[in-house]
């Protein structure tokens, strides 16, 4: 099993580790996911995500043509140090991976899921023909420190950093290695990713937590993300979904909606025609769980989707899930019924996202 | 003289006459986690040993409940149903799930007495 950089500090830290994707990673340390959860909302949380890919593609103006063949957003109009959310798709739209670019000064960094890198990688490099150099760093370390207190404790250590805007990042100097800052996270909360070299890594992390801040394991960043409306690939994103069917349609490029990509005919028709599926958030009428592979049923017991994230929110206080639902259903306060054990509990279609952040509130 | 015994589902049980008091104990909390939902068995429903008799459920899995003895349900503890996280806190105590007026007795030969449960957590954790 791989390890990242910070396996040690994990193991001094109390972490219960669980292999993710052929890491060692930690699932939660002595807190647990409800505190852990909560001291992020209101703190700020480190979370290692070093298991995911950092692809770094190098070129020129002709890679951004040629990546535009493959990813269905405007590159050209992106800017040196933005981000964008994007998708790796197949021919009929299904996804291979959900992604962030970002426009760098020697081409662009591509963050991967850890489950889908080297199958992203192989992918790639065989659509750009071998053309340009591909990297997936391994010397790389990924830190997300996120939550309200995020940026003080960055700030603290890199002043600078606190001028970066959403979806925005830049090279910032620490100890005289390079470190790569983006304004962005996956909990629905301001904070940081910082790519950072491995043997500066434990060092940096120590003195986050010095700082003030704590490790925060898997299982609190995956009920983060959920009570945010964010999605987990292999759970709410696969290659049988497409981004319309997963009601993330605001990632698409409407401007290169007539460009050729993979999948980008079924694309273009599920855009303007809508889709017979749809992405929505559920909420149980009950304190019962809907958790993944729960079957949804309408009033009449007709089966009209199933459930692929659920958990308990421990910021909203209340039972969360995210499912695809028959269209015809998927408006909000849709009354709908999901089989739980046998019994059939009365929920509601609900908006997105479960945990709206108050940023007047922020530390 | 109260007597307290432990299953292999990792239940505690208290017995006072001819009714036990059943909880999970510490060592099945610190497997689950955060529990954050608990459903109980009916009042005045009769249950049979090692049938399921509730559920709880942590942030990240729901796990079944089961009854080591035989008999009628003639008490459930609400408090855990309002706030599960009772169970993480106190729960060989006051975070019991269920009453049983037991239909066997001599059930509960086959429990574990204390020394045998540590040892039983302590192999199965491993």
């Amino acid at each position: 099993m791989k390890e990242t950089s910070l396996i040690n500090l994990h193991k001094s830290n109390g972490a219960k580790l669980v292999e993710f994707a052929g890491y060692n990673m930690p699932i939660q340390y002595p807190d647990g996911i409800l505190k852990e959860h909560r001291f992020t909302r209101t703190k700020s949380g480190i979370f290692d995500v070093s298991h995911m890919g950092q692809l770094f593609i190098y070129g020129d103006d002709i890679l951004t043509k040629d990546l535009e063949k493959i990813f269905p957003i405007d590159l050209q109009n992106l800017k040196i140090n933005q981000s964008k959310y994007s998708f790796l798709m197949n021919e009929n739209g299904g996804i291979f991976d959900d992604l962030i670019i970002t426009k760098i000064s020697k081409g662009y960094m591509i963050i991967l899921n850890a489950a889908c890198k080297i199958n992203d990688y192989k992918i790639l490099k065989e659509k750009l023909n071998d053309s340009y150099k591909l990297e997936l760093k391994e010397n790389l370390s990924l830190i997300a420190l996120q939550g309200p207190g995020a940026k003080n404790i960055l700030g603290k250590i890199i002043p600078e950093t606190t001028n970066l805007k959403f979806m925005h990042g830049g090279d910032f100097n620490y100890n005289n290695f390079n470190l790569y800052v983006t304004r962005s996270g996956y909990t629905g909360e301001d904070g940081f990713e910082i790519s950072i070299p491995n043997e500066i890594a434990e060092n940096f992390t120590k003195i986050l937590l010095i700082n003030g801040s704590k490790l925060i394991g898997l299982g609190a960043r995956d009920t983060l993300r959920l009570e945010a409306g964010l999605c987990l690939y292999g759970n709410d994103l696969d290659t049988e979904t497409t981004p319309i069917e997963a009601n993330l349609k605001w990632a698409i490029s409407k401007k290169r909606i007539d460009d050729q990509y993979p999948g980008s005919e079924v694309i273009k028709k599920q855009f303007f025609s809508g889709v017979k599926k749809l992405r929505v958030g559920i909420k149980p009428d009950t304190k019962v769980i809907a958790r993944a592979n729960t079957k949804i049923y309408n009033d009449d017991n007709k089966e009209i989707g199933k459930i692929t994230s659920g958990t308990f929110g421990p910021s909203v206080e209340y039972p969360i899930s995210m499912g695809y639902i028959d269209n015809n259903y998927s408006s909000i306060d849709t009354k709908i019924f999901l089989e739980i054990r046998g019994k059939k509990i009365a929920a509601n279609v609900c908006k997105l996202p479960f945990y709206q952040k108050n940023y007047l509130k922020e530390i | 003289m109260s007597e307290i015994k432990f299953s292999k589902e990792h239940e505690w049980i208290k017995l006072e006459g001819e009714v036990a008091t059943i909880g999970i104990t510490k060592h099945a909390t610190e497997m689950l986690g955060d529990i954050v939902f608990a459903e109980l068995p009916e009042k005045g429903s009769k249950i049979e040993k090692d049938g399921t008799a509730g559920v709880v459920e942590s942030t990240k899995a729901a796990s079944d409940v089961y009854t080591p003895l035989s008999g009628e349900v003639i008490d459930t503890n609400q408090k855990i149903v309002d706030d599960p996280a009772k169970i993480n806190e106190d729960p060989e105590d006051t975070a019991w799930f269920f009453k049983l007026k037991l239909k066997d007795k001599s059930e509960m030969d086959s429990l574990m007495n204390k020394e045998e449960y540590d040892k039983f957590a302590k192999e199965s954790n491993s």
